[in-house]
């Protein structure tokens, strides 16, 4: 059996014909499993929903109890069969309760990474490498350019800044996701004790968060009203990006816009979203980072998806690795 | 390097002018000698060095990397200084990680290095710095630095981290040069005044105050000379002990754009006066305007031909050093004579005196003001008769008043989110008039105006923005424009310049938005022709448009 007659890309997503199964698909289909809880990969309306307890957990929160008409807990490591094909979940450290999916069948095993990262992150389970015939990457920080600096030295910049400024809230955009509750127990790390005000689309998120073990201090909701404006003054708001163009950003005092992402690394990016103070802090692989994992876990064959691909599949030919893009369509990037 | 790194990464992306004061200030404090003087040059646009060609730049970094891989970054980030330092993988280079890598010791390895070595000297510091001071570093070597810092504003943070009034700074700046340790001693209250001895240097200029609502009523007109206030650019002209200057109003040395200028000046002293385009009334020949004025400016050489076609002079208005003889202590009645003098046997091609305004009323005066003999004259200037020339702007010798401005209605067509507490916002709009193009009325922009409303005012123009989006190309959203639906604007503005950037081949200066006209349709509009025949500008003039996006 070859690998592309086990897993192929179809327009609803990657899809296991043996098992009858499709992985992080962006249509509503019989049978899914999930790497992770992001809207793009975790879709609502499918009628049976393989992931992991968080993930699930992160679903439900998201789009409420009936977002599917069954589901089933994958635990880590664990393997499972579905029809003729065993699949296991293995941690992928891109947020809380992300995992790669290991699908196998006579002997071939694919590993399909999900989003992942290869750095410490204090909200979620570290990536582990799975040993595997096949390893899906993604590739969306998939360019030489891409070397994401020490988060520590990011979250240092933030708060020099509310020493230099402590007249301006500092609005920091955040993908509400992991991103938000990163950002913020980095800081409590670095000392900040001070309470973090979030944005309303959040709030559910960082509790469920702190009921899972993640310590996030003292939280409060950025929705005192306009009288009070000054009290954010000096303050730290995190909000998703797209509040901070909205409306919504008017009660604030002379805001700094922040903007939490890989993407903040190119200066030109940072500087058409009006953007003063770039945090490049991602939960995404850098580039280093995609290709030691590649080195690490030497698998026979690479296929590459959403992200930029063609650099990630040159660099594999010219280690003399196998590698092909896969053509995904339907993952969004730009929240990262 | 890394904090001058942070320094640039942080101006580039922050809007707010006392911000980036408040940025440059706090550098200049924490950072020891010379590495802030070297940052100061870098910003003041005062540092000379080597330049490291790009093509060097890319065979270092394809010793190490694929080139494809390079193309793809390359193409991705779309500048190359900022590529090289993202794709940058460090290797050892046996050096002791203790190196001093900051800027002045980089400074200081750059300038020693023999021609021949560097190249091995760059790969080697890209070797050794982290990722943003790569960066600083490359745009350092290649000449390609721009942060949206005038001097001007690194002047200002100068003058704030030292308590100093700015035109002290601007006084000393020509006889200082990098990295300015004398400078910062005095500003750090460590060491005194810096004394120069070099002569030509700049004085910093008189300033006038407008005239307010009721400043007039409690003035005697017999106290004051009146004068046409031209709209050139106020100049400095130096010429002692054989070094001859041009300064700006604020001080920047625009001397190489100037070379029949500088050429023609044959006495000694500095003068102080509107540098213009045209002829000298002197000669008899009309002067011209300020976009004629501006195909001069912003050069650093000039060739023959456009020195041919934009001849140009100097309207003298002040003398501030006759000789070596210090005049500025002197009345103005004083210095206007000796100036006089100075211009009347000066070259009649190149320099010629403002004329007074004779008036014994300011009703009178307000009449000539509001019909100025000259499409050139922006206002009128009041000069207390016994005021010695004193630096900076100080209410009382000496007033501006201005001419009333033009005003136009225009209709919005793009708009575009401001930047601190208007960040959420749409506050900055492009707006345009009706002009026919191929037999069919259209909209061209002819400016950008981000101020002159209210906030109410903004929230209405917010409102409207967000509800009639058309496109959005980034930041920008084009908003509907058509004959029968639209927003129409009256736009106040001082002039216009030539612009290859609109589509109308013009630009409004210093355009704000009046008022609000709810009440008009866009069909309701100016024409460009009408805004032309205001300011009297013969069409045939125009650049041509350019070719329709």
């Amino acid at each position: 059996m070859k690998p592309e007659t086990l897993l192929y890309p179809t327009p609803k997503g990657l899809f296991c014909e043996k098992g009858g199964f499709y992985i992080d698909p962006v249509q509503p289909v019989e049978r899914a499993l999930i790497t992770h809880g992001h809207a793009d990969h975790a879709r609502a309306g499918h009628t049976h929903v393989m992931a992991t307890r968080e993930t699930l957990d992160i679903m439900r929160i998201r789009y409420g109890d009936d977002f599917s008409v069954s589901t089933q807990e994958a635990r880590l490591g664990i393997r499972t069969a579905i029809g003729d094909v065993t699949v296991s979940f293995h941690p992928a450290g891109h947020v809380l309760g992300s995992a790669q999916i290991a699908v196998e069948a006579a002997g071939i095993r694919i590993v399909v990474s999900g989003d992942y990262k290869q750095r410490r992150d204090p909200t979620c389970l570290s990536f582990e490498p799975v040993p595997c015939d096949v390893f899906i990457t993604e590739a969306t920080f998939g360019l030489p350019v891409f070397h994401h600096p020490d988060d520590r030295s990011e979250i240092a910049k933030l708060l020099t800044s509310l020493k230099q400024f402590p007249e301006r809230a500092h609005l920091v955009g955040a993908y509400s996701l992991g991103k938000a509750q990163r950002i913020i127990a980095l800081m409590r790390e670095a000392g900040y004790d001070a309470p973090v005000f979030i944005h309303g689309a959040m709030a559910r998120l960082c509790d469920y968060y702190e009921s899972e073990g993640v310590a996030l201090g003292d939280l409060r909701p950025a929705t005192i009203d306009a009288k009070d404006k000054q009290s954010f003054a000096g303050a730290v708001v995190v909000g998703p990006p797209s509040a901070f163009a909205d409306k919504w950003a008017r009660r604030f005092p002379d805001p700094m816009p922040i903007f939490a992402s890989g993407w903040m690394l190119v200066r030109q990016r940072a500087k058409q979203r009006g953007v003063e103070l770039p945090m490049i802090i991602s939960d995404h692989c850098d580039w280093p980072e995609l290709t030691a994992t590649i080195n690490e876990i030497k698998p026979a064959e690479v296929w590459v998806t959403h992200g930029r691909e063609e650099a990630l599949v040159r660099w594999c030919e010219l280690q003399g690795i196998a590698a092909r893009p896969l053509h995904l369509v339907g993952y969004d990037d730009e929240g990262e | 390097m890394r904090p001058f790194a942070e320094l640039l990464d942080r101006l580039v992306l922050t809007p707010q002018r006392n911000a980036k004061i408040k940025l440059m200030t706090d550098y200049f404090r924490a950072a020891p000698d010379p590495d802030r003087g070297y940052a100061l040059a870098a910003i003041a646009g005062t540092l000379k060095l080597k330049i490291v060609k790009p093509n060097v730049l890319r065979q270092l970094v394809l010793e190490r990397m694929d080139e494809v891989l390079f193309r793809y970054s390359y193409d991705y980030v779309g500048d190359l200084a900022e590529t090289i330092s993202l794709v940058w993988e460090p290797v050892a280079t046996g050096k002791p990680a203790s190196a001093d890598l900051s800027l002045g010791a980089v400074m200081h390895q750059l300038e020693t290095a023999g021609r021949a070595n560097v190249h091995g000297l760059v790969r080697d510091l890209l070797d050794q710095l982290e990722g943003s001071s790569r960066f600083a570093f490359l745009k350092l070597i290649t000449g390609g630095l721009r942060i949206g810092v005038s001097a001007r504003l690194v002047k200002q943070a100068l003058a704030d981290m030292g308590n100093v009034d700015v035109t002290e700074i601007e006084t000393l700046w020509h006889g200082l040069s990098p990295p300015y340790v004398s400078l910062f001693q005095w500003l750090d209250g460590k060491a005194g005044k810096p004394k120069l001895d070099m002569p030509a240097v700049f004085h910093a200029v008189m300033l006038a105050t407008p005239v307010g609502d009721n400043d007039l009523a409690s003035l005697d007109p017999k106290d004051f000379a009146a004068e046409w206030k031209w709209d050139g650019i106020r100049v400095q002209l130096a010429n002692l002990a054989g070094t001859r200057r041009l300064y700006s109003r604020s001080g920047d040395d625009i001397s190489g754009a100037f070379p029949d200028i500088l050429e023609a000046a044959d006495f000694e002293g500095i003068i102080d006066g509107e540098l213009l385009v045209g002829g000298t009334m002197r000669t008899n020949r009309a002067t011209r305007t300020f976009s004629d004025l501006q195909q001069r400016l912003n050069r650093k050489t000039v060739t023959r031909k456009i020195l041919e076609e934009y001849p140009a002079f100097i309207r003298g208005y002040d003398l501030l050093f006759s000789s070596g003889h210090d005049m500025r202590p002197e009345s103005f009645l004083t210095r206007r004579a000796a100036l006089s003098a100075l211009i009347e046997k000066a070259a009649p091609s190149h320099f010629d005196l403002s004329p007074l305004v004779p008036f014994s009323s300011w009703e009178e005066l307000d009449r000539l003001r509001k019909e100025p003999p000259d499409p050139v004259i922006e206002g009128i200037m009041l000069k207390r008769l016994d005021s010695p020339y004193t630096s900076g702007r100080s209410k009382g010798p000496w007033f501006k008043w201005k001419r009333e401005p033009y005003n136009v209605d225009a209709v919005l067509m793009y708009a575009q989110r401001g930047h601190g507490k208007r960040s959420s916002y749409y506050s900055d709009f492009t707006f345009g008039v009706w002009t026919e193009i191929d037999g069919k009325d259209v909209l061209v922009p002819v400016g950008k105006a981000y101020f002159g409303f209210t906030d109410a005012e903004l929230e209405v123009l917010d409102r409207y923005v967000r509800n009639n989006t058309v496109e959005r190309f980034g930041p920008v959203r084009s908003i509907r424009a058509e004959a029968g639906h639209g927003f129409v604007v009256e736009v106040a503005f001082e002039g216009i310049n030539f612009s290859s950037r609109h589509k109308s081949g013009v630009a409004v200066r210093f355009p704000r938005i009046s008022r609000l006209r709810t009440d008009k349709l866009p069909s309701d509009a100016d024409r460009l022709e009408t805004l032309l025949a205001m300011i009297g500008t013969p069409e045939s003039n125009l650049a041509r448009p350019a070719e329709p996006i």
